[in-house]
């Protein structure tokens, strides 16, 4: 290991700069006041203010003042350093000082955004500002480690926003893993029928996607698989990849299908997932006949031979390339990757958790995804929208905002279900001539083309009742409601309660995260908000991006959104693959921890205390070592060191005291 | 009212809050985005990791003045460093049980777990903790009466050596 | 060309640092030889007035054992640090307070009432306490003042360095005498014994696991202790991580774990909390109750982790009987 000297930059000398923010700060926090107050705290040279320190003037100041010697050390009293200390370590190293020379203190989320009094904000700014001069003084020059990047990236989850990125992504040069748990590519947009609202065919414009994503020589796809396991960091992810066997060798089948028509089981018996439930399938199957890749896939929990190896195995007797292999076993790949990006999409909200729309009790009530597979023409019913009876119905009920809007459920709005709900109608209309029904709260429709589409549904005697529905019941007050589905809601641009009996309803249920959201958030290290949905580092101006460094975020998975947003999303995300890698290196934050070798006694206490593995122990020399590297610098075994010779960088015990004591012992 | 009382009502508490960035300082900061109001008592030191937090600084905050403290971390299983929220509650367990030793009251001293999309939750428990700790009094130990930022410096050698990682 | 003069003075303290310059057994020889010695309450005939008499700065060094919590105390430390160059802090309770720093749980007037009133085994029918002054027939009789509050040698008056240990080993005694008649003198403040933990000079440190995953702690009357495993491993509370160096591990090699008198090493602000720190880092458990029920384990966490630091620790004493004091 080398040693770098570095000089510290002599007797402090820190220079307090306080910012207006324009009067976001200055409306609660008196700016002359903290001035003066800064003036008397130690080492403190210079004190000046601006109205925002951020900008190119305000950056100027402190340049100047570094260049002209009249400081060494800086606070910035604005905002959060999760906003700018970037920004103004920057302005550190172009005045030519070390930009770890420098602290903020965050008088602005923290005091003048969320105090209402001016007289207490003032009190708090003081402290904080008293609190990063006393902390300042003490800090040490750091050295920013730069470490390269693996030109690989992994995509999790293969719908339209992860098929989108791959590509982009594949056609720039890198090599991209494309990871997909069900047994084919094409997420939740294979199973629509026609997309809003242009009205175009979804097969005919992803089924391209798909291809060109099997066929690109920079694609890895892994369908049939699952990330098991993350380790490292930006740059140099080390990732576990499980691929389940689907006892059916992928290089060898030809997707011929004659293998489901030789199945033991001459009557499919289990539930159709692509279907959503509303046919079945055979335990050797194919999702759909467009899945991609077109190779067949046995379920282990329903199939005789894996079950009870009972079976007289017809499938493999009609197989001419021979690509059935009951002795396949799960395989785990590992693979270095520099970027990671998530596009693992959503599921729909479970309508049976709305008992008073009776889905599951009644027949006849759908969800709109079981709707997109009726209407599908290689769906189910072959396009058609029959009842339960195999009538096709003559009204139809279509349900908005189930799940969504809803302190009940959830409280966000789904984004994509009025444009959907037009779709349906629009569909069902052509296919049946039904009278169609819309339950509305209210009509969003902001996108491209979407209010047209809302124009076009008006024009096609679609019926738009403005109200919730209150339930869906089956007990008939007057003949006519014999045998329907009555649809019971206030009308409130007429102001009265209606009872509309219908042969069918649609539930435009929401969108949700996926059921196992926690567990992948941890096993990629990133945050949820709230409504459970992934966190983007900031929610207008890093949607794509996350507070782990090299993990991004794709489509739905972030947020309910819709194809063209999700597309766009996707080449977001890719772009920043895409630029943190042709950059080259990333630059380590230098809050790492370091042994301090002349004081450590070989107690050992630290070294199973680091969770990333940074720390071991030195046998010979019977001290401690720290690899740089592995260190993400939390500072756990420093606090567990039980002699004080285990430090961190920008977080010394000395560095924390003082800020302590600044912060409380002057105001 | 008595003039015990009279001091209680009248005293404004000093709170030194460690907030670990990832979460708390974080939630902290939507909470200030989202211009949530919330009692200006309480002081934010802001550190990485809740694993960080050595029991010598709750104790220095007490012993500079300050009337309570309150530590803030992500929720269990949800460190960004994984495991650091748990050692900060091993020790703060500990630290409980000492303190309580010491006579010093158990709510002065606090650990809450924040995630980082609870702005709410910020407002709600320094809120809380601003009242309780008001109603408790002052705690108001002397301060230490050396220089500590003169020792500090006199510690730190002229030139400092660094020790470059290993490159990867 | 006269000899240096040094003198020796004791406060609140067991007389066992006393004892320890004894051990030096014939090495006392030269110091004797080297040094004048004119106050030495515990051996010699010096009077309070024959220090008083000196001029300032008289004295080389002064050592002084013993915490401070008598008014006479803090008279004499005034004293002897005016007639002193050098005022050296001398085993434990002179440097961090020592076991009399414990009384810091209470305050004077829970004192009294134990000792002079509730005791069982006190006849003490009248509930006499002892008081200052007394005015008896051959004239006035007084008493020093006894303060709440136990306190460090620096805490009354400005040390220049720390000879630790409860009593300073000998070796360190023998260096510290050498190196201060030297006249090559440390930095100020500097406590003379080498600044890293036991676990250094431990025979045991090889069998301390890397992995403590501690899950309950014993007594050392709980169990019996093998004399060849590291102790913390056995689930005893050596502190010896915590703790300085340069006693050679004198108790874990007559196999009884470390209490920690050698206090902190110089980067630790508070002994007790760091203490806490690593043992609770120790521990193997992620779930509230789980951990607070290994914790019950440590009956006495004050004891345990402030045994000899109580009053150089950041809180000094117990709040509440600092509040309910009366006077």
């Amino acid at each position: 290991m080398s040693t770098t000297e570095i000089r510290s930059n002599g007797t402090p000398k820190v220079g307090v700069y306080v910012c207006h923010c324009g009067i976001n700060i200055s409306s609660k926090v008196e700016i002359s006041k903290t001035v003066e107050f800064a003036k008397t705290l130690p080492y403190v040279t210079i004190v000046r203010d601006y109205k925002f320190m951020c900008s190119d003037p305000g950056q100027e100041l402190i340049q100047q003042d570094i260049g002209e010697g009249k400081v060494n050390r800086v606070v910035v009293a604005s905002c959060s350093p999760l906003m700018h200390e970037p920004t103004f370590r920057n302005v550190m190293a172009k005045g030519g000082e070390n930009p770890f020379f420098f602290q903020m203190a965050n008088i602005r989320e923290h005091v003048s955004w969320v105090t209402r009094n001016k007289e207490e904000g003032t009190k708090k700014a003081k402290s904080l500002i008293a609190a990063a001069v006393c902390r300042v003084a003490l800090h040490q020059p750091l050295e920013r480690k730069r470490v390269s990047i693996h030109p690989d990236v992994l995509i999790v989850g293969s719908g339209i926003a992860g098929i989108h990125a791959a590509l982009t992504l594949a056609d720039s040069g890198k090599k991209v893993y494309l990871v997909e748990r069900e047994p084919t590519i094409g997420g939740h947009m294979a199973k629509f029928d026609k997309t809003f609202p242009t009205l175009d065919c979804a097969a005919c414009i992803l089924t391209p996607k798909m291809s060109a994503v099997l066929a690109h020589p920079n694609i890895i796809l892994w369908t049939y698989s699952e990330v098991i396991g993350v380790d490292g960091f930006v740059g140099n992810f080390k990732v576990k990849v499980k691929r389940k066997p689907r006892y059916v060798n992928e290089e060898l089948c030809v997707g011929c299908s004659e293998c489901i028509e030789a199945c033991v089981y001459k009557k499919a018996r289990v539930e159709d997932e692509f279907n959503v439930g509303l046919s079945k399938r055979k335990p050797i199957y194919i999702p759909f006949p467009q899945a991609t890749p077109l190779v067949a896939v046995i379920d282990e929990a329903s199939c005789l031979e894996l079950k009870r190896r009972k079976c007289k195995k017809s499938c493999v007797d009609v197989c001419e390339p021979n690509a059935i292999d009951f002795d396949q076993t799960e395989e785990i790949k590992e693979i270095d990757v520099g970027a990671i990006i998530l596009a693992t999409g959503f599921k729909t909200f479970d309508a049976r958790r709305i008992f008073r729309y009776g889905y599951g009790k009644y027949n006849n009530i759908y969800t709109s995804l079981e709707v997109e597979r009726m209407v599908n023409a290689a769906g189910p019913t072959s396009g058609e929208v029959i009842l339960k009876s195999g009538q096709a119905p003559k009204m139809v009920a279509i349900i908005h905002c189930v799940g969504s809007r809803d302190n009940n459920t959830n409280r966000y709005c789904s984004r994509v279900c009025c444009m959907y709900s037009l779709k349906i109608a629009h569909l069902i209309k052509e296919r049946t001539g039904a009278e169609i029904y819309n339950f509305y709260i209210d009509m969003r429709t902001p996108g491209k083309g979407y209010e047209e589409f809302y124009d076009k549904l008006l024009k096609e005697d679609v019926h738009f009742i403005r109200g919730r529905v209150a339930e869906i019941t089956d007990w008939a007050m007057t003949p006519e409601e014999e045998g329907k589905l009555i649809i019971r809601a206030e009308d409130t641009l007429v102001g009265a309660v209606r009872r509309i009996p219908v042969d069918m309803v649609v539930l435009s249920v929401g969108l949700e995260p996926q059921a196992d959201t926690e567990e992948v958030r941890r096993l990629f290290n990133i945050s949820c908000s709230d409504d459970g949905w992934f966190l983007e580092r900031h929610p207008k101006l890093a949607p794509v991006s996350t507070f782990t460094d090299g993990v991004f975020l794709a489509g739905a998975c972030q947020g309910p959104k819709d194809i063209p947003d999700s597309v766009a999303q996707a080449g977001a995300a890719a772009a920043e693959a895409m630029a943190l890698i042709d950059r080259g290196y990333v630059e380590l934050d230098p809050n790492t921890a370091y042994v301090q070798e002349d004081f450590c006694s070989g107690c050992k206490t630290c070294v199973n205390i680091c969770p990333f593995n940074a720390i071991s122990f030195d046998g010979d020399k019977n001290v401690a070592v720290v690899n740089g590297a592995l260190c993400k610098g939390c500072g756990t075994c420093v606090a567990a060191c039980p002699s004080g010779s285990l430090q961190q960088n920008l977080f010394t015990d000395e560095q924390i005291l003082n800020e302590i004591k600044g912060v409380v012992s002057y105001v | 009212m008595s003039n015990d009382e009279a001091i209680k009502a009248q005293f404004e508490p000093k709170i030194v809050a460690f907030f670990c960035n990832w979460c708390t300082y974080t939630a902290a900061d939507l909470a200030g985005t989202a211009r949530m109001v919330y009692a200006p008592n309480v002081r934010v030191v802001r550190i990485m990791c809740s694993g960080r937090l050595d029991p010598q600084f709750v104790l220095a905050a007490l012993r500079e003045g300050a009337d309570g403290v309150l530590i803030g971390g992500c929720h269990p299983g949800d460190c960004h460093y994984q495991e650091g929220n748990y050692k900060a509650l091993r020790r703060f367990t500990l630290l409980k049980s000492l303190l309580k030793s010491m006579g010093i009251e158990q709510e002065r001293v606090r650990l809450e777990w924040i995630a980082a999309s609870e702005g709410d939750k910020v407002q709600r428990v320094i809120n809380e903790m601003t009242e309780t700790v008001r109603q408790l009094g002052p705690l108001r130990l002397e301060p230490t009466i050396y220089n500590l930022i003169e020792d500090s410096l006199l510690k730190i050698p002229e030139t400092a050596t660094l020790a470059k990682g290993d490159e990867l | 060309m006269s000899k240096p003069k040094v003198g020796f003075y004791w406060c609140a303290s067991c007389g066992g640092c006393e004892e320890a310059i004894i051990d030096l057994a014939e090495d006392i020889l030269p110091v004797i030889e080297a040094v004048d010695i004119v106050f030495w309450p515990v051996a010699l005939d010096f009077k309070r007035a024959d220090v008083e008499a000196m001029p300032d700065g008289d004295l080389a060094v002064g050592f002084i054992n013993g915490a401070i919590r008598t008014s006479e105390q803090h008279e004499m430390v005034e004293l002897l640090r005016s007639k002193s160059q050098l005022i050296i802090a001398f085993g434990s309770c002179a440097h961090l307070g020592g076991i009399p720093g414990l009384a810091n749980m209470f305050n004077r007037q829970e004192m009294f009432d134990e000792v002079y009133i509730k005791s069982p085994s006190v006849n003490n029918v009248e509930k006499v306490l002892p008081s200052e002054k007394i005015d008896i027939p051959e004239g006035k009789l007084t008493l020093p003042s006894m303060w709440d509050t136990v306190k460090t040698l620096d805490q009354v008056i400005e040390v220049d360095y720390y000879l630790p240990g409860c009593p300073p080993p000998v070796n360190l005694i023998k260096d510290a005498l050498k190196t201060i008649l030297s006249g090559e003198l440390p930095p100020n403040g500097t406590v003379l014994a080498p600044d890293v933990a036991l676990c250094e000079e431990c025979s045991r440190r090889d069998s301390k696991p890397e992995d403590l995953a501690l899950r309950e702690f014993k007594r050392p009357h709980e169990i019996i202790i093998d004399p060849q495993q590291c102790l913390l491993a056995q689930g005893l509370l050596c502190l010896g991580p915590v703790t300085r160096k340069g006693c050679g591990a004198a108790c874990i090699n007559v196999n009884m774990p470390c209490t920690g008198c050698m206090g902190p090493t110089g980067r630790v602000t508070d002994y007790g909390a760091k203490a806490l720190s690593a043992i609770a880092s120790s521990v193997d458990s992620k779930d509230e109750k789980e951990i607070a029920e290994i914790f019950n384990h440590i009956v006495d966490p004050v004891g345990t982790f402030y045994r000899y630091s109580l009053p150089a620790s950041l809180l000094h004493r117990h709040y509440q009987q600092a509040k309910s004091r009366g006077k």
